[in-house]
């Protein structure tokens, strides 16, 4: 069983090179965050390696900060400019009982994050949920696709914070 | 010349009375024999992350009965538990032993119709009767207690919306009594019966390095052999106090992790169900449920990822706090979404007939798959 500092060390003694931080200030659980076009190496790693064996991904959830630019429209509502997207994901180790909360952020304009898919296949559906609600491309993903909305939904990802309800969807009203 | 041969695609729902709700499933045939199947889901989606980004902490309580139509207590609770450890609060002995009870009633209920249902998928019609006859009188029990059948809106963050009836521990306790015998009958009804162990034992083999890589948990996950419940371990709420057991999978009729195991463990499921009960009906103290319950809730900023047992797995809610009086995000790891991914994995090489049978071992409610 390893704390979420002690995993921190074990992740910055093996990939020196890469931005990695841990936030201790959160009140309930200290999040490490990793940059987004390593989260593959670093997964596998956290699978594998003997002393951590995170075999179990509970949750994967994308996250809009909106910490861009809030920019007033005409009709009085808001885009966001600049700013992240997150995803958030938590790990549990079965056979070693630890658990860690891993966070990496991407540029809102351009939201790729490497997929986990490969190494824990019930990210396959979270990602694709990911895709749909935020728009964050999981890069490497075998079938990144709408998953709750409608397959050819065009009015953008719902989840977002300055997403806009859109008039018509396909000649029908959208607004009840 | 070799015969050419080409698949078939052949769509099963949204309107199909064995799929438990509005859910589309794409099977891909060679024959009879199935390649793959590719769930569509999305048909119930209601929004409801967004919509609690614009509700406050206790308003989002009556959504969360939505989500999981069969175990809306157990939704409930989830919810305050994740809200109760991001605020940093303790509630009532009271208030956590009828939190128990409430949660194993509604498990009995839950696994009542999923195996009620099972039998009626595979065609046995009156295993399903007995089940239903029994969940009524849990039915009754809750709306005794809160006033409604099916969504409960009882167990709110600090507490609980309404104290017990003073009848309801001695029609619980009655209830119990019939309750156990009546496990028995359906046994032999069903359970031991030949047709239904052919047409599950062997049917749908789910090994244990699969299930945990695809976040199985829940009996489909103890059915493969892994005696995990979060009840143990990671314990919330006062679990930690009761004695009962973790039924896992053992193969009895085939391959362990099977059709049959699944349906099995939840029968076991529901023997301890009504032990953890029992002892909490005993210990069951005096005290007011509602003094513990904030004014206002307005959590610090942090995040906070809370899980707990649900009748079918691990319900997991993510929750930002950005300090104001609405969550900043609320994401739900529903056990039942998970499940379905693994449809197509535990099909392949099965006949058309026993897509059925797996799908209604993995016990899916599609009410929570698209929230």
């Amino acid at each position: 069983m390893k704390k979420p500092e002690e995993i921190f060390e074990i992740l910055k003694n093996k990939f020196p090179d890469a931005d990695i931080q841990i936030d201790l200030e959160t009140p309930t659980e200290p999040i490490i965050s990793i940059p987004p076009k390593s989260v593959h190496n670093i997964s596998l790693f956290l699978r594998d390696e003997e002393e951590l064996l995170f075999d179990s991904l509970m949750c994967l959830s994308g996250v809009d900060d909106a910490n861009g630019e809030k920019i007033k429209q005409e009709d009085d509502s808001e885009i966001i400019k600049g700013g992240t997207l997150s995803v958030y994901y938590h790990l549990y180790s079965v056979s070693l009982k630890h658990k860690i909360t891993i966070k990496t952020s991407a540029d809102r304009e351009n939201p790729e994050v490497e997929s986990v898919e490969p190494i824990w296949k019930t990210a396959d559906w979270h990602e694709r949920e990911a895709y749909d609600m935020f728009g964050i491309i999981f890069l490497n993903h075998p079938n990144l696709k709408r998953i709750l909305m409608p397959y050819d939904w065009d009015a953008g990802y719902p989840l977002r914070k300055d997403y806009k309800n859109p008039e018509f969807y396909k000649g029908m009203k959208v607004p009840y | 010349m070799a015969i050419k041969t080409e698949e078939m695609i052949l769509n099963m729902g949204p309107q199909h009375p064995s799929t438990h709700g509005v859910l589309r499933l794409e099977l891909i045939l060679e024959g009879e024999l199935i390649v793959d199947v590719i769930p569509h889901v999305g048909y119930l989606h209601r929004c409801f992350e967004k919509h609690c980004e614009a509700m406050t902490y206790p308003q989002v309580v009556p959504y969360t009965d939505r989500m999981d139509y069969l175990s809306s207590m157990y939704n409930n609770f989830g919810y305050a538990v994740a809200v109760e450890r991001l605020l940093g609060i303790e509630v009532p002995e009271r208030v956590e032993y009828i939190r128990v009870i409430m949660g194993e009633l509604q498990r009995i209920a839950s696994h009542l119709v999923a195996i009620g249902t099972y039998g009626l998928d595979i065609g046995a019609f009156t295993p399903f009767l007995y089940c239903f006859r029994d969940r009524e009188r849990i039915l009754s029990l809750f709306e005794m207690t809160c006033g409604a059948r099916l969504l409960y809106n009882y167990i709110w963050v600090g507490g609980l919306s309404h104290d017990l009836h003073p009848d309801f521990v001695r029609l619980t306790r009655d209830f119990l009594k019939d309750f156990k015998p009546t496990i028995k009958e359906l046994n032999n009804l069903l359970s031991y019966n030949k047709i239904f162990i052919e047409r599950t034992a062997n049917v749908g083999v789910l090994p244990l390095d699969t299930a945990i890589n695809y976040g199985m948990t829940g009996p489909n996950l103890r059915a493969s052999g892994l005696a995990f419940d979060l009840r143990r371990e990671d314990p919330y709420s006062i679990y930690d106090r009761f004695d009962f057991n973790i039924p896992i999978g053992e193969g009895t009729h085939g391959t362990v992790g099977d059709c049959w195991d699944r349906y099995y463990v939840r029968v076991l499921e529901m023997y301890e169900s009504i032990k953890i009960i029992e002892q909490a009906l005993d210990k069951l103290p005096e005290g007011d449920v509602t003094s513990a319950i904030p004014k206002r809730i307005k959590p610090p900023k942090g995040t906070i990822y809370s899980r707990v047992e649900n009748p079918r797995g691990e319900l997991g809610y993510f929750i930002i706090s950005d300090g104001s009086l609405n969550p900043f995000r609320v994401k739900v790891r529903g056990p039942s979404f998970i499940s379905l991914e693994l449809m197509g994995e535990l099909c392949k090489g099965h006949l058309v007939s026993d897509v059925v049978a797996v799908l209604g071992s993995i016990d899916i409610v599609l009410g929570e798959v698209d929230r």
